[in-house]
């Protein structure tokens, strides 16, 4: 029995460096207050489900990775600060946007991105609508674009196969922006007036042969680049370039995004100017060899195609000769960044992918405030209950409680805190109920053990030996209880998708915790205070007192009562 | 308090005793009825599930509520230009926000549209118009996680209680009990018509776990009363089964009523400052859950286990000889042994004090012989009124627990 007593006081020890280094590393870490989740400050949260658009089958998750990517850009582009893009699971993306409750965002990060290669058949300057302010304050952001009307410069890009010579021309680098700055107007069906009355539209093989109708031609005459068009894939439709200083007439879809198997921003040999290069599959390169075959004798603007993503023509390059092979490369006034911007706007049209909104979430500030308030007030309202009650009913092993769950609650938090500024942990409001039920496991803990100190001083053992042997039998029923609450906590994790895995989190973090104060603070306290007097005594507000217990007498006490009184008084009732 | 604390002793050792073994079938009737109950009403009324499940959009507006909100919001929603929303369901929440649930909206055309008929109506800023939106696939697709979440931690759990007890049957019975209390948390939803939202279905998982603890305390004590059973001629299963029950019933209300307490506390801040979300959703399920766990363990669990191990050979070899032994001391049931070193309870006692009907019918008998095997110092008291040999029939060896040991030791 003696062996098991251990030392109760270098246990504390370790469990007291274990609580300073925590402390330490939060201070270190500057932050003192775990990070929230957006349901308890207010911000919107966006769900994003991928598939497949190549129909069946599990996305790639490099694809994802790189969608991600995409997305965080677009998110960016709107400077709220803060956001934060995640995977999860094998085919979700959440953006996560703090205090932002645009629509816009919503619209932004949702759209599904097709990129499209059409023929252009009429390109016209328009002045801008506004000054674009430079976000980037970038010298070549908002350069005015190439009159491509004018003899001497042609388009801006141009597309050839890779050997060939690299262009020269100036270039109005119409491709800094790697995402389509949407326009906010709602969309109008003026595209309607380029669908033929038959309302067919035309497959890809057919595109370049299509021929706009006047009352096509027309209503482009109207166009401008405010109005929003709605892309239809087989029809020919109006576009702008990302700046808005072109507007295009464009055919059909010669070529979908997805036969383009490869995008890459590089400087060939012997050049010293960014490209982009292009590879597309064999039914892309045949169809790009047919189309530019046929583009190359045409005269300009006709010469160029455009590629379309988003409804707006993030590239529009001319073409001086056909292009077999399946290689193109795009070159024009690129610098790094532009050339690999443009790359991965390409490689992102490429994906298979495309995602659909699954669920916003979108939480006002005021009423985040008021849910961090409500769980704050829930936990103190357990909390002095759960106190309360175990006062009331061990009198003075309260003060065991109290401290064990003042030692878990600075662990619990602590490691909060921490998990927030390394691993991105956010707190919310799930969270905070799985912190609050765990009050009541963890509490639990104690009272196993209480109980069944009791039982063995019920069974005639002094208090010192009770504490060890009820000890032994109460830290697998413990253990057990914990490695069930743990198992829930991690199937929860696991399956459950959204913010309830905040309650999972917290839920197996504080049962963790619970093992950790249990074998470390409540047990090694315990056996120092059965030492004392006060409680090894059996004093009657320690909890342990004998009549408390109901037994007759503590035993091991030096008060011991005859032990036949209790008994025969019941005897007495009984018969 | 401290009377509960005295209470805890004599029913630890068995001096007040609850016959929950023997009433087993008053109990299984209970929850057969509270089961059929849940059951009808999962098939009469069905679940309401949230737009989580379905697929919706859900909208939150503060507004000082007053009895035109409701209906001036529907109009709002009528002509806010978005088609089908007739639908919708409009409530208010508190005194201060008004809720607007209506089918699944298109994020980008519709959503803004909705929002602004709403701020418009309660004279807010459209961007103050919380709002949460969840696609219809992606309802369904929550609904199979959830489910496999479900069946993934039946199984687990299944085998953590295999492994932790290495006995078919405990695992079996605490199963069972899981699966009661399942059914009827899932039936009290079904009846009343809460509304199941993912944080629902946590908090069923989250109590499936704490069913479990509670039954894994209740089987602990069980498993250690019943270690000698295969040599005890003075208990049977049951018996020691119910002496355990009995023994940990302080414990295991100690325990309930300290793991409600706070949740109890998030279903009061949930419910009355909140009004509706996660916090009431989880809080509810797990008070119905954690009550009904307590109530399984003790009453249903612990009896279906006697039930089954007295079916066991061993069992019945056991019970035989505790009702042989039985037998023999109603013979000599006036004879004092005031030297004996191992006085036996006697079935006599069913005659005297116990069980008044000298009928006894099957049940009966069981408590009857389980008021013996617990009542230990009764008997002996009843028949042996001299307290120096009451301390020596304490000292027999079959009844380690039931005595103080300054008692045992005399």
């Amino acid at each position: 029995m003696a062996t098991t007593t251990g030392h109760p006081g270098r246990t504390l020890i370790v469990l007291a460096v274990l609580v300073a280094g925590l402390i330490t590393l939060v201070a270190v870490s500057g932050n003192w207050t775990p990070k929230l989740g957006l349901d308890l400050r207010g911000g919107t949260t966006i769900t994003l489900t991928a598939r497949n658009t190549t129909g069946a089958g599990t996305v790639d998750p490099n694809s994802l990775q790189l969608a991600k990517t995409i997305i965080q850009s677009r998110v960016d582009s709107l400077g709220v600060g803060e956001s934060e893009v995640t995977t999860s699971g094998d085919n979700q993306i959440i953006v996560t946007v703090p205090n932002v409750q645009q629509d816009e965002l919503v619209r932004l990060v949702g759209q599904t991105a097709v990129l499209r290669f059409r023929a252009v058949y009429a390109a016209e300057q328009v002045q801008p609508p506004e000054p674009i302010p430079s976000a980037t304050g970038e010298p070549t952001q908002g350069a005015t674009a190439q009159p491509s009307g004018e003899p001497t410069a042609g388009p801006s890009q141009t597309a050839e196969a890779p050997p060939g010579e690299p262009s020269t021309q100036p270039s109005d680098a119409g491709n800094n922006k790697p995402l389509p700055a949407l326009p906010t107007a709602p969309p109008v069906p003026l595209d309607k007036a380029c669908v033929p009355a038959d309302g067919k539209g035309t497959p890809p093989d057919k595109a370049l042969d299509w021929q706009p109708t006047e009352a096509c031609q027309a209503a482009f005459a109207e166009f401008t680049c405010e109005t929003r068009v709605t892309e239809v894939a087989d029809q020919g439709i109006f576009a702008c370039n990302q700046e808005k200083t072109e507007k295009y007439l464009l055919g059909p879809t010669l070529i979908e995004g997805n036969q383009l198997t490869k995008a890459v921003a590089g400087i060939p040999q012997n050049n010293v100017n960014w490209v982009v290069n292009l590879e597309f599959n064999s039914e892309g390169a045949a169809a790009f060899e047919q189309a530019t075959r046929e583009i190359s004798q045409k005269s300009e603007p006709q010469n160029r195609f455009a590629i379309v993503l988003d409804g707006v023509a993030i590239s529009a390059p001319s073409v001086n000769e056909p292009i077999p092979g399946g290689r193109a490369e795009i070159s024009g006034n690129f610098t790094q960044k532009s050339a690999t911007e443009l790359a991965n706007v390409l490689k992102y049209g490429a994906l298979p992918l495309a995602f659909d909104v699954s669920e916003v979430n979108n939480v006002s500030a005021t009423l985040g405030g008021e849910q961090l308030r409500a769980g704050i007030i829930a936990g103190i309202i357990g909390l002095v209950l759960v106190v309360g009650y175990c006062f009331l009913y061990y009198r003075g092993l309260g003060i065991v409680v109290v401290a064990s769950l003042g030692i878990a609650g600075i662990l619990t938090y602590a490691s909060m805190v921490l998990l927030g500024s390394s691993v991105g942990f956010a707190l919310n409001l799930p969270g905070i109920a799985g912190a609050i039920v765990a009050i009541g496991i963890t509490a639990d803990s104690f009272v196993i053990f209480f109980e069944r100190i009791r039982d063995e001083v019920r069974e005639g053992r002094s208090l010192r030996t009770a504490v060890e042997t009820g000890w032994r039998r109460a830290r697998q029923t413990i253990l057990i209880a914990d490695t069930v609450t743990m198992l829930s906590a991690l199937v929860l994790f696991v399956l459950a998708i959204g913010s309830v895995r905040g309650f999972a989190f917290t839920l197996g973090l504080t049962t963790l915790i619970d093992v950790v104060v249990v074998f470390l603070f409540t047990k090694p306290l315990m056996t120092l205070l059965a030492r004392t007097k006060f409680f090894g005594g059996g004093h009657k507000f320690s909890g342990l007192d004998p009549e408390h217990l109901g037994v007759p007498a503590l035993p091991g006490s030096r008060s011991r009562r005859p032990a036949v009184t209790r008994p025969a008084a019941v005897s007495q009732e009984g018969v | 308090m401290s009377k509960l604390g005295a209470i805890g002793h004599r029913l630890y050792t068995g001096e007040v005793s609850y016959d929950f073994i023997g009433r087993r079938r008053r109990w299984y009737t209970i929850s057969a009825i509270l089961i059929v109950v849940s059951i009808i009403s999962l098939a009469w009324r069905g679940l309401d599930f949230g737009i989580e499940f379905k697929g919706g959009a859900d909208f939150k507006a503060a507004t000082q509520v007053n009895a035109q909100t409701v209906d001036s919001m529907r109009v709002a929603l009528r002509n806010s230009g978005v088609p089908d929303l007739d639908e919708a369901t409009v409530n208010t929440i508190g005194n201060n926000q008004v809720r607007v649930q209506t089918r699944t909206l298109d994020p980008t055309e519709e959503v803004p549209k909705v929002r602004a008929a709403i701020a418009n109506e309660v004279g807010i800023n459209p961007d103050q118009v919380a709002y949460s939106l969840i696609g219809a696939s992606w309802g369904s697709q929550i609904t199979e996680r959830a489910l496999i979440a479900l069946a993934v931690f039946l199984v687990l759990v299944a085998l953590v209680i295999g492994i932790y007890f290495r006995d078919a049957k405990m695992s079996a019975a605490a199963l069972i009990a899981l699966v009661h209390d399942l059914i009827l948390t899932i039936g009290i939803y079904a009846l009343v018509g809460f509304t199941v939202t993912p944080a629902t279905l946590i908090g069923v998982l989250t109590i499936l776990g704490y069913s479990l603890y509670d039954t894994v305390v209740v089987f602990d004590k069980v498993r250690e009363d019943v270690r000698d059973i295969r040599s005890s001629t003075t208990r049977t299963y049951s018996e020691a089964a119910n002496l355990a029950v009995n023994q940990v019933l302080v414990r295991s209300i100690n325990t309930t009523v300290i793991g409600v307490l706070p949740v109890a506390a998030l279903l009061f801040t949930g419910a009355v400052i909140l009004g509706e979300g996660p916090l009431k959703d989880l809080a509810l399920a797990l008070f119905v859950g954690m009550v009904s766990g307590a109530y399984s363990s003790i009453f249903i669990a612990t009896p279906l286990l006697a039930q089954m191990k007295e079916r066991e050979p061993d069992m019945k070899k056991v019970a035989a000889r505790v009702r042989a032994r039985r037998a023999k001391e109603t013979q000599k049931d006036r004879v004092v042994e005031t030297t004996s070193p191992t006085p036996v309870p006697q079935a006599g006692i069913a005659s005297t004090g116990a069980t008044k009907d000298s009928e006894p019918s099957n049940a009966e008998l069981e408590e009857a012989s389980s008021a013996v095997g617990n009542g230990a110092k009764k008997v002996s008291v009843t028949f042996k009124p001299d307290p120096q040999s009451h301390r020596d029939g304490a000292a027999k060896r079959s009844q380690p627990q039931n005595k103080p040991r300054s008692q045992r030791k005399k």
